[in-house]
This record gives C-alpha cells, structure tokens and sequence, in this order.
C-alpha cells in the first residue's frame, strides 16, 4: 500500500467529513429555514465528496477496506483534518466564521488540486470545485451580513473570527506524507497558497467591516492526528450507529 | 455540441429515456445529461453514468433504476459512476428545459447572469407560474443540492431556480 498517498487523501477527505458532520448537525436548529436547509445542502455536498475520497482511499488500502469503516471505524487521533473544522458551533457567526475560513482556503486547494497528476483526485477536485464555489458565495455573503449589519451581529462574528483565527495557520502547514506527495505531482503545495488565502480573506473582512485578527501566534496539530477536545464528543455522535451495532447496514 | 462526448447506443436510447429522474420525475435522465455512455459489449450493458451533484441522493436510484429498465427489455447491465469530465447544466437538453419550466422550476441561466441573480440581487429568472421577470432570490440553496429558492413579486408564487454549473 503506498501509505504516503492514503495518509494525504485522507487528510483531504477528513476535513470534509468532519465539516460536513458539523454541518449536517444543523437539522432543524438553522435561525431561519432558508440557512437551514443551506448548511446541510452543504453538508450534503461535502459527504458527496468524501464519498469519492473514502472509495479511493479504500481501493488503495484493501483487504476489503469499505467506504464506511474509514469513515466510522477510526479512532480519533486517525482522523487528519484540521482544527479548525471539528470548532463546535458556538453560535451561528461562528458557524459562518468557520465556514467561510475554510471555504475560502476549500476552494484555492481544489483549484490547485485540479493540476495533480494522480487522475481520480484531479477528477474528484473538478467536481467538487463547482460545489464549493457555491458554498464560498454563501458563506462570504453572510459574513458581509453579520460584520455590516447590527452591533450585536457585528460583536459576534468579530468574536468568531478572533477566536477562529489561531486554526488557519495550519491549513498551510505541511506533513511528511505532503511533502512526499508535492514531489510526485499528486499534492497541491499548500505554502503556496496561504499570501492568496490571507489576502482573500483579508478582503471580505474589509467589507464586512470587521477587524483583521493580529494574533500571531497558530494552533496545528490536527493533520498529524492531535486533535481539540471537541472531535472526540462529535465522533461520538458520527460512529454511534457502528459502535452499537457493528455492521450495520442501511 | 455540448453532449458530443456521449457514446450511446441507438437500440438503448428509447429504454434509458423511461427512467426519469426521482426527485424531477417529469426530468428524463437523457434530458437531464447524466448518461455519459451506454455500450452493449457481448451480452451486458456497460452504463456511464456521472452525478449532478457528488452528494446527489437520487444517484443510487438511477443506477438502479436503469438495471431495471435494462433488464425488462432483457439486457443485463453494469453501472459504473464516473466524475470526468464533470456534469454541467450546460448538458440539459432543450427538451429537459422544458420539461423543468412546466414542472415549476425555472431552468438555468447562463453562468454570467446566474452570478447576477444570486449575488446582486437582479431580477432575470422568470417566473414558472406566471412569467414575470420581478422575482428575487429568497435562499441560494433550495429543497436540492441542485436549486436555489425564489419568489415571485408579481404573483408571489414561490418557485426553485436550477442553478447554473459550469
């Protein structure tokens, strides 16, 4: 098994998951219908595409390795994503917060993946490009929304994007399987991606008239499996049905 | 042509229009694009078929509703989902177009004036119900993956919009 290209497809992937997780959570608990029924249609685009990853991902390890074990049978410190997706939903500015974060550095990475020369995560990129380029206008939207429209609004999406700002650091960050990867043309060099990542962001801040954070100082840890507290509550939920009974099947 | 890349056989055709799709039942899955190809080798059916969207629920559904169909017309089939080239509205025919208005959902806008009605609040998507053009966008996503929410201000029906993707 070339573990190199499994750790970083997972590592892709994850992150989707664990968004999606998050996102999906949102049944029913949107402040209004519309946003509701967009944070799963999100979720929904985001399992799609982890669908595609996870197949992959199996073929490479396996043994009959399925979609779903990887999905529900890893412990926590096996799941790659970044902090910055398994960030509870505090309060609705820190679901966007979170979302547009990550959307914004979603789609330079897929742009970017495009180019790669193994064909499935190329082809799985071109897809999931269209799909994201949705979420990004969603969630850049309402952050000119919340940062320009009420006081209130306004204090809690500053908060959100405060406290968010110390996990975008390690989007950038790159681990031994990246590095492996970058030079067999199958990985997208994410250093070269963060001055386009910080401008872009930098940019919609501006206009939602909210501050740029100058904290300097980053968490990392999740893409080498060191998670925050909250992933162990949300995988709780995520593997619930597999835990109890094993095998399950819809 | 935009659909020049499918590769299909004639004898098929006529079958694989029967299967519409399950969430726009009206929607032929020809007319909405998603077959790619569709050869007869030896004694099964080899079926291409890529999603709109990579999280589409109907997806599982079609491929085992064109087993189906394959299979009363006596042919036995393999599905297999491809992502490239990727699905684009671009692919609905004229005729799945129509099938969309007269089911109540206004068909897609070219990428330029999509961008216009979702961000910038234009008012260019018509109205399925009664063709007016002052509608405005309520949700940029809808009941689907695939739609966004509008409402009319004329005659205030609300109606989904098919987004564009290209």
């Amino acid at each position: 098994m070339n573990t190199n290209l499994y750790k970083y497809i997972l590592s892709i992937a994850d992150n989707s998951l664990i968004l999606g997780q998050r996102m999906g959570a949102l049944t029913g608990h949107g402040p209004s219908l519309e946003t509701d029924i967009a944070c799963t249609n999100i979720s929904l685009d985001l399992f799609g595409q982890v669908r595609s990853y996870y197949q992959y991902a199996a073929k490479i390890k396996g043994d009959n390795t399925t979609e779903d074990d990887i999905a529900f049978l890893r412990k926590e410190r096996e799941y790659l994503n970044v902090l910055l997706v398994e960030q509870p939903d505090t309060n609705f500015a820190f679901t966007i917060a979170r979302q547009f974060l990550f959307d914004t550095y979603h789609f330079l990475f897929l742009e970017a993946l495009e180019k790669s020369h193994d064909i499935t995560l190329s082809a799985i990129a071109k897809k999931s490009i269209k799909e994201v380029s949705y979420h990004r206008r969603f969630s850049s939207d309402w952050m000119r929304r919340l940062g320009d429209g009420t006081q209130v609004s306004h204090e809690k999406v500053q908060e959100a994007i405060n406290v968010l700002w110390t996990y975008t650091d390690e989007l950038f960050h790159q681990t031994e399987a990246d590095i492996v990867m970058v030079k067999e043309n199958i990985a997208v060099d994410v250093t070269k991606l963060k001055d386009h990542y910080y401008n872009t962001v930098k940019k919609v801040l501006e206009e939602a008239t909210l501050e740029v954070p100058e904290s300097k100082w980053f968490q990392k840890g999740g893409k080498e499996g060191i998670h925050t507290e909250h992933l162990g509550y949300l995988l709780s939920d995520l593997q619930y049905m597999q835990r109890t009974y094993p095998n399950m099947e819809w | 042509m935009v659909n020049a890349e499918q590769n299909i056989d004639k004898q098929l055709i006529p079958i694989l229009e029967q299967v519409s799709d399950p969430e726009i039942p009206v929607l032929s899955i020809m007319d909405m694009g998603v077959v790619r190809s569709a050869v007869l080798l030896s004694d099964v059916v080899e079926v291409e078929i890529t999603p709109t969207y990579s999280g589409c629920p109907a997806m599982d559904v079609i491929g085992d509703d064109i087993k189906k169909a394959l299979k009363e017309a006596g042919f036995n089939s393999k599905i297999e989902l491809i992502l490239t080239p990727a699905w684009t509205t671009d692919w609905i025919t004229p005729k799945g177009r129509k099938a969309l208005e007269d089911y109540g959902i206004a068909a897609p806008l070219n990428a330029e004036a999509d961008k216009d009605v979702l961000l910038n609040g234009k008012r260019l998507v018509k109205c399925t119900n009664c063709g007016s053009q002052n509608t405005r966008m309520i949700s940029q996503f809808g009941s689907t993956a695939c739609k966004a929410q509008f409402q009319c201000d004329d005659c205030l029906e609300p109606f989904d919009y098919f987004k564009c993707l290209k």
